[in-house]
């Protein structure tokens, strides 16, 4: 179609003025609040799981369990010698009996080392390969030793954080979806509602694409309304949010954060919205008015 | 402006053993075929129910024919695709039998939407409509809905969209049903005028007296979806009328 037309101003008076009627400005915001939400729970969680692998690799526990404190404390220096002497392991720290006893007070009372409690000796493994290397030297010289490597024991949580991501991924896709729909009903609604007058001014020889241009703008205006808000809505919650989890100081439930980049991320989230929103409108549009002579 | 000689050769509007159908039914119109000369007047008869809106339909491209053939401006429309419609539309006024004004736009806005489809720019728009709404006796009422105007003033605004553009055909379906004879006799020198100017005008009507006021008028006669040809107007090629 190449017929000039000047659709700018004038185009505002050929359908009534005001937002296209039905909850579509609403029906969107709800959509991108909750994109938001999700997209930003991806986001963290991504950074979590980056931050808890880079935290845990290579860290690792060797408990001695014995009841004889002498034994005990004998196996424990023996572990610590035979790791100092190993190549790969980059620190290890034993932690002392009185640590012990504060970090179990709450628990056991003042007095609980009384108990037969585990020794306990922290490594960190500069290469997470000399694992094996370790556990043998340490099972010769202490063999009442247990070793926990933290990357197997918080395996399964990082693989629920891993699926936790893709479930974020999944819900932003039908959230997205979701919305195209809501668009392309919304668009059908304006054009039932306006039918008469379209068939007028397809009779006075305005063009599907001058006829198309009036509803799509006025949906893509009323999809940057309630991206705009659902946007706005969703960044205080996370706020919010943020606040509490800054509150909870807890090291692992703190590595939950959104970096800017996060950020930027989110507030493209309202802008694809309205893209979206304007394209499935366009499409919409030019096929029901082809239906028409 | 072509001569009368190009007149008589050239025919406007043409049509060969059309038939119109509306869903499963009988044919609401059949063996349609005339020729319609360019700058002559034309009165569409014919009992109610005969077809008279279903022919006009065709002439203003608000409908395809079942079969037959039509050519507009010496084109084929029925073959046409949907995108070459809008051009041929913009040479072509329709007064619809029941107005079909834009219900939330002014009387002003109404009778502007053609010259804003077709992209006039607004002073020149102010100008014309102003003039033209004056013309038609609305000049009070331009920013008035027409829930809020009367029949025969909603006619006028209908006539006024319709003639805004100097359309080189006019096509008026029953345009004076709604008004008093002071105001019909006024619409119709309008109608006299654009045709002086060059429009070819066609106008259904019931109205035999209204027919009786311009002489120089072919009549076409529609009984029960057949054309009569009582003026012997109708064959090809057209014969302009006196
Ligand atoms: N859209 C339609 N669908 C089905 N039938 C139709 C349609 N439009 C008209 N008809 C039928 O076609 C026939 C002719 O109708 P039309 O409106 O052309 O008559 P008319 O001569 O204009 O009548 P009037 O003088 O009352 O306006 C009628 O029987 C009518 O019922
Ligand atoms: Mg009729």
């Amino acid at each position: 179609m190449n017929l000039p037309f000047a659709f700018t101003a004038a185009d505002r008076r050929l359908l009534p003025e005001g937002r296209a009627a039905g909850p579509m400005p609403w029906v969107i915001a709800i959509m991108v609040f909750l994109t938001v939400l999700a997209a930003a729970a991806g986001l963290a969680l991504a950074g979590s799981a980056r931050a808890l692998g880079d935290q845990i690799a290579g860290r690792v526990t060797i408990q001695i369990v014995e009841a004889d404190r002498v034994a005990r404390n004998a196996q424990a220096e023996a572990a610590v010698r035979a790791a100092r002497a190993l190549p790969g392991v980059a620190t290890v720290h034993r932690i002392g009996d009185d640590e012990i006893a504060r970090l179990l007070e709450p628990w056991l009372g003042p007095g609980g080392l009384e108990l037969p409690v585990p020794a306990l000796v922290d490594i960190d493994l500069g290469d997470p390969a000399a694992l094996p290397r370790l556990k043998a030297a340490v099972a010769a010289v202490a063999p009442a030793a247990r070793i926990d490597a933290h990357a197997q024991a918080l395996a399964p949580l990082r693989d629920l954080v891993g699926s936790l991501r893709w479930l974020a991924g999944l819900l932003v896709l039908l959230m997205a979806i979701a919305t195209a729909a809501c668009v392309v009903l919304a668009a059908r609604a304006a054009l039932n509602t306006h039918r008469e007058t379209i068939d007028v001014l397809h009779l006075l020889g305005a063009t599907d694409i001058q006829i198309a241009r009036l509803f799509q703008r006025r949906i893509a205006l009323d999809a940057l309304f309630g991206g705009g808000l659902g946007f706005a809505a969703g960044a205080l919650v996370l706020i919010l949010l943020a606040g509490r989890i800054g509150a909870v100081g807890s090291e692992l439930v703190g590595s939950v954060r959104l970096e800017p980049a996060g950020w930027l991320a989110l507030a493209a989230v309202p802008m694809a919205g309205a893209l979206l929103a304007t394209a499935a409108a366009r499409l919409t549009l030019e096929r029901a008015l082809r239906r028409i002579l | 402006m072509k001569g009368p000689k190009a007149r008589a050769l050239a025919s406007i509007v043409q049509f060969e053993n059309v038939g119109l159908r509306y869903g499963m039914g009988a044919e609401t119109l059949s063996d349609i075929s005339f020729t319609l000369a360019p700058g002559a007047f034309y009165f569409l008869t014919g009992a109610s129910g005969a077809g008279k809106t279903s022919l006009l339909k065709l002439l203003y491209l608000a409908q395809r024919p079942s079969r037959g053939l039509i050519r507009l401006f010496n084109e084929d429309v029925v073959t046409m695709p949907r995108e070459r419609l809008p051009v041929l539309r913009r040479r072509i006024g329709v007064v619809f039998q029941d107005f079909r004004l834009v219900p939330h736009l002014s009387a002003f806005d109404n009778v502007a939407l053609p010259l804003r489809v077709a992209g006039v720019d607004e002073g020149e728009i102010a100008d014309r409509v102003g003039e033209m709404i004056a013309w038609v006796g609305l000049g009070g009422r331009a920013s008035a809905r027409p829930a809020t105007l009367s029949g025969g003033e909603q006619q006028r605004v209908a006539i006024a969209r319709a003639v805004i553009g100097q359309p080189e055909m006019l096509v008026a379906d029953e345009p004076t049903g709604n008004v008093d004879p002071d105001m019909a006799a006024r619409l119709l020198h309008l109608f006299d005028a654009l045709n002086k100017f060059g429009t070819t005008i066609v106008v259904a009507t019931h109205d035999m007296h209204l027919v009786s006021r311009v002489p120089s008028a072919a009549i076409m006669r529609l009984e029960r979806g057949r054309l009569e040809d009582p003026t012997g107007a109708l064959r090809y090629p057209p014969r302009v009328p006196a």
